[in-house]
């Protein structure tokens, strides 16, 4: 068997019907072979149809979807050089782990052994060696997950696709498995995308992000890209925590913006915007709260704050709303009422056009 | 083209230049006496006999073939689809064409066989070459709509699609539609629908005379009347029953379980038999009476109540089975919520556990219903002067009065009503789920039931439970006495005249039942697993792959199972008596009549399987670049397993003691059992009759038995005592409505 290696992945203008639902709406991107994309979005935003499409799983109501530079638009998928990890693993529960992993290759009619020994090359790279013979109900669900991962490399796939692999896992195991999951494919240099709804893992893992929403593409990035410089209300707000706040942008010059956030003046990159309302993304860790007030900072009072380890969250009211505020660092906790100061910090205040 | 197509159509050469086209009577490989003159001649090949100018109207099916086969070698997949779904489409026209237009002398069309070149001629029925040929290019157009990008271009799943679309068509709604054709046009064919309503609105069908004055009441009320009552009781009967063992601490759920097997392995027309013995004029209980109490013998259990009795007797057990679902189906945990809410037990019942259970009450009565309606063996035996449509059919058919046009009308109006309730189970409960377990912590307990139900459900149970006790004992000793009721001397003889085996000269099965026996078994083995095959099919692509048209297919395969067995037995001999397909008298008919009476089973099986598939499973198999077929064989069949073995041994079951559909398709050279077993009810040898019955009952119960011992071992594991009742019950909650 020849060794296919990485290929890019390429959506032109693709968007995806079922009768009057549009699941997919006219979306393009790239993936470049080699690297780990994630598709990220809340339910329902197309991510998993649009995974769906590059495997073959579902044929495209329009446009083009290009392999490695090739036309595939209209294979099946079993006709495309793609595997998947499915969200439920999807192990054969009638076959050992061995003959879950020797699937690919057996279908494919290459020899029994040879079949065997690729199964079990991939077994070993994923730590599941001396587990071949047993049935995936005998497994836990972190070894389940590897066994989908095995089966899905043994054919040596252009591109290795995964549907929120790590959904069925507890807490602590997701941390260690998708560590092992970019560690594979950097190691591998696989091309993979990788659809999550989770913005933590998604942040972790990715080369890049392409964020979904309503069935479109809202923003496509590196992942610090996205967190420091949200195109849109709705990436500010799914990439982390944000304050959203109307403002008014009084003038630009130099690429700098004078912002009037409430009575506060401040100034922020202007991000090509112009003069007028417009909306800036606040995360809570870039509102500090002092007992002294200046012209950049906002009176306000506290409303709650609860005790979280390792931070506080501690929720102001003000003029222009209510603020989310984080405190990292061991500080003592607020009381209800007292009046505070809020100012802004260097960076994580973002100007985002107005909705 | 893919080797498949290839493939296809070397099997189409086949068919059409090698096989013999027409049925040849006397088929067979031990005489060759039928081949007289091949390639010309009675069992001549299409492409012979086409260019001989025996039968020009073939050579257009032929040039269909050459035409596909001329692009063999073209790499051009757009081209190929194109010549292939083109010939493929117009080749099978032109069989149709042909094989409608030219049968027997002076029938057919005759504008058509003038225009393929055979005015005046005749043909027989199509055999396997004619089948060969037909299948061949069904499979070039699914090939050629395949390389187009129809299904994904999967030629295994394209297919499947047109062989099942083309059975369902050939041998459900061609036949139906002979019915209605037949009904509607006279034997010199004219149109007459003044013929129709005339028969249609006859007062022996719709008349009020048990109202209004002293005579017989229309079959259609009859068997209405009788549906509802069944319906009603069953329901009634199946509801006490659950309650009673799911709310109550009442021992016996086991025995429960194992009854309900029973009516699944009692041909229909047995329960009415031991009523008969028990109850009839000569009966064993009238005996005890009258010798005893001086109760007058009289005729009572001939008519209604009888026909009644025997069919509550026999579909009880399948409301008991839908109902006990629906009542474990209710969680506790509602009527507890309930209870802390300040809810006496009855107010409970009244207002929580009454209106869950409702529209599962809904679909046991439809069940029972239809089932009523279907019933031929009981109001065969039980009926008197007390007629139903289903028997009324049969007399049309078979009787003094042979007269196909009201056959056909009545068969119409039974079709209409079982239709009728299956459209309103399908409206009304189709989409309403009852279960409201959900399976996450649902730790309550069921709320005992209130004091006066309970009583009032043991009432009912225990007369109905004794009863059936008594029945399967009669019809267990009866066939050891010389004359149940009359003289209960132990004797052999019933058994000796059935299955008497003379070991003198090497073994000769003397018995008058052997050829009967055989006869069956056979047919049922061979029809089970094509049954469990097309069903399964049929279910794959309903629930598994999307398709244009796959609504349509859903709704057929649905209207199918609603054909009760009489109207599909009348429209078997309706429309495979003359050519295009001609093989009544044989077999085969038996086979297929089976094979599509059972489908029903076999679909609803693996719809009830593939549903605990998850469809990821087929995915992933299908990224790791498994084919459809692939899948399906490697993934989908294995874990399907329960599903297959209770779709073959439900629908070999069901063949064995199936009456109505195939007691006008039996002959003297292929009798079945119940058709025979029916014969000796009416001629009053009712010792064998019982004899031969309690000998099949044995027979099945100890095959489902072996089956599940085969099969079923490692599977169920410690489950095994249960397995028994639990996988051959479970078609029949979801196929008790075919």
């Amino acid at each position: 068997m020849t060794k296919a290696g990485p290929a890019s992945v390429e959506f032109r203008n693709v968007s995806m019907r079922y009768g009057a639902v549009t699941a997919v709406d006219n979306v393009n991107f790239t993936i470049e072979a080699g690297k780990l994309v994630t598709l990220l979005g809340p339910s329902g935003c197309g991510k998993t149809t649009t995974l769906r499409m590059i495997a073959g799983l579902e044929i495209a109501s329009e446009g083009q979807i290009l392999i490695g530079g090739k036309d595939v638009t209209k294979l099946s998928a079993a006709d495309r050089d793609v595997s998947m990890v499915f969200q439920s693993y999807a192990l054969f529960p009638h076959m050992s782990v061995l003959e879950n992993a020797a699937y690919g290759p057996t279908v494919k009619g290459l020899g029994k052994e040879q079949a065997k020994q690729m199964a079990l090359e991939k077994l070993a790279l994923v730590g599941l060696k001396g587990f071949e013979n047993r049935y995936p109900s005998e497994l836990s669900g972190g070894q389940q997950q590897r066994v989908a991962v095995a089966r899905a490399l043994v054919l040596e796939p252009q591109v290795l696709l995964f549907d929120e692999p790590l959904s069925n896992l507890d807490a602590k195991l997701r941390r260690r498995v998708r560590e092992e999951i970019r560690e594979l494919q950097q190691d591998l240099n696989l091309t993979v995308a990788y659809v999550t709804h989770d913005q933590e893992e998604a942040l972790a893992v990715s080369d890049r992000i392409i964020v979904m929403s309503n069935s479109r593409i809202a923003q496509e990035g590196a992942p610090r890209e996205l967190y420091e410089q949200p195109a849109n209300a709705f990436v500010a707000d799914f990439i982390g925590d944000a304050n959203l706040v109307g403002v008014t942008v009084k003038s630009v010059a130099g690429g700098r913006a004078e912002v009037a956030i409430g009575s506060a003046m401040i100034s922020l990159p202007a991000r090509d915007l112009g003069p007028g309302p417009a909306k800036v993304a606040i995360r809570p860790e870039a509102l500090l709260l002092s007992g002294t007030a200046g012209p950049a900072s906002l009176p306000g009072k506290i409303s709650k704050c609860a005790y979280l380890g390792n931070h506080l969250d501690v929720m102001v009211e003000t003029e222009i709303g209510e603020l989310f505020v984080v405190q990292y660092g061991a500080r003592t906790m607020l009381e209800p009422g007292a009046p505070v100061a809020v100012s802004f910090a260097e960076s994580g205040v973002t100007l985002i056009p107005p909705a | 083209m893919a080797p498949a197509t290839r493939l296809v159509l070397l099997i189409g050469w086949i068919g059409y230049a090698l096989m013999p086209w027409y049925l040849v009577e006397g088929m067979g490989l031990t005489d060759l006496g039928w081949l007289a003159g091949y390639p010309f001649g009675k069992a001549g090949s299409a492409l012979a006999l086409a260019l001989s100018g025996q039968a020009p109207w073939l050579l257009p099916v032929g040039i269909a073939l050459a035409v596909a086969t001329a692009f063999m070698g073209s790499a051009d997949r757009g081209r190929a689809a194109k010549v292939l779904i083109g010939a493929g489409l117009l080749g099978m026209l032109l069989f149709f064409a042909q094989a409608f237009a030219i049968v027997l002398k002076d029938q057919g069309i005759p504008w058509l066989a003038a225009l393929l070149g055979g005015a005046g001629a005749a043909q027989r029925g199509m055999g396997g070459g004619g089948f060969l040929t037909l299948l061949a290019l069904l499979l070039l157009l699914c090939h050629g709509l395949a390389y187009r990008g129809i299904c994904r271009g999967d030629l295994f799943t394209t297919s499947s699609i047109g062989i099942v679309i083309l059975l369902i068509g050939l041998f459900i709604f061609f036949p139906v539609w002979i019915i209605l054709k037949s009904a509607l046009i006279e034997a010199d064919g004219t149109f007459a629908p003044a013929a129709f309503l005339a028969r249609f609105l006859d007062a022996s069908i719709w008349g009020l005379g048990c109202v209004t004055s002293n005579t017989n009441c229309g079959v259609a009320w009859n068997t209405l009347v009788l549906a509802v009552l069944c319906g009603v009781i069953t329901t009634l009967l199946g509801l006490a029953c659950a309650l009673l063992i799911l709310r109550t601490g009442m021992p016996g759920k086991r025995i429960m379980r194992a009854l309900t097997v029973l009516p699944i392995i009692t041909p229909p027309f047995v329960i009415g038999l031991a009523l008969i013995l028990l109850f009839g004029r000569a009966g064993a209980a009238s005996t005890l009476l009258y010798e005893w109490f001086g109760v007058p013998r009289s005729r009572w259990l001939y008519g209604l109540p009888g026909v009644l009795l025997a069919q509550v007797l026999a579909f009880a057990p399948i409301a008991f089975l839908v109902l006990i679902g629906v009542v474990q189906g209710i969680s506790p945990s509602l009527e507890e919520a309930s209870q802390t809410l300040g809810a006496k037990r009855w107010q409970t019942f009244r207002t929580v556990t009454w209106p869950l259970l409702r529209p599962g009450i809904a679909n046991a009565f439809l069940l029972g219903f239809v089932e009523s309606m279907a019933d031929f063996g009981n109001p065969l035996v039980l009926g008197g002067n007390f007629e139903v449509l289903s028997t009324k059919i049969f007399f049309a058919v078979v009787g003094a009065s042979y007269n196909q046009g009201q056959a056909a009308v009545l068969a119409i109006i039974l079709l209409a009503f079982t239709l009728g309730a299956f459209w309103v189970q399908q409206r009304w409960l189709g989409d309403k789920s009852y279960t409201t377990v959900t399976g996450k912590g649902d730790a309550g307990l069921p709320t005992p039931l209130p004091r006066r139900v309970s009583w009032l459900a043991t009432a009912a149970i225990v007369p109905w439970v004794a009863l059936t006790v008594v029945i399967y004992v009669v019809i267990l000793i009866g066939g050891f006495v010389r004359n149940m009721g009359r003289d209960f001397t132990p004797t052999l003889e019933h058994y000796r005249t059935g299955f008497a085996i003379d070991f003198s000269n090497g073994i000769f099965f003397e018995g008058s039942a052997w050829s009967s026996f055989f006869t069956t078994v056979k047919v049922a083995a061979i029809s089970a697993p094509l049954t469990a095959l097309i069903g399964l099919l049929t279910a794959y692509l309903l629930t598994r792959q999307r398709f244009r048209g796959r609504g349509a297919l859903e709704f057929a395969t649905m209207l199918s199972f609603a054909i009760p067995g009489t109207v599909l037995g009348v429209a078997y001999i309706l429309a495979f008596n003359v050519p295009p397909i001609e093989i009544t008298g044989t077999g085969l008919i038996l086979i297929i009549a089976f094979v599509f009476r059972n489908m029903p089973v076999g679909v609803r099986s693996g719809i009830a399987g593939l549903s605990q598939i998850d469809k990821s499973l087929d995915e992933a198999s299908t990224t790791l670049r498994a084919r459809s077929f692939t899948t399906l064989w490697r993934v989908v069949l294995p874990l399907l397993k329960p599903a297959l073995v209770s779709a073959l041994v439900y629908s070999f079951v069901r063949s064995m003691t199936a009456v109505s559909a195939v007691i006008f398709l039996v002959s003297a050279e292929y009798n079945l059992s119940t058709a025979y077993i029916v014969g000796r009810v009416e001629a009053g040898e009712f010792g064998l009759a019982i004899a031969y019955s309690s000998a099949l009952i044995l027979f099945m119960a100890f095959g489902i038995a072996l089956i599940q011992f085969l099969v079923g071992e490692r599977k169920l594991g410690r489950r095994k005592i249960v397995a028994l009742s639990s996988s051959v019950s479970n078609p029949i909650t979801q196929g008790a409505a075919s």
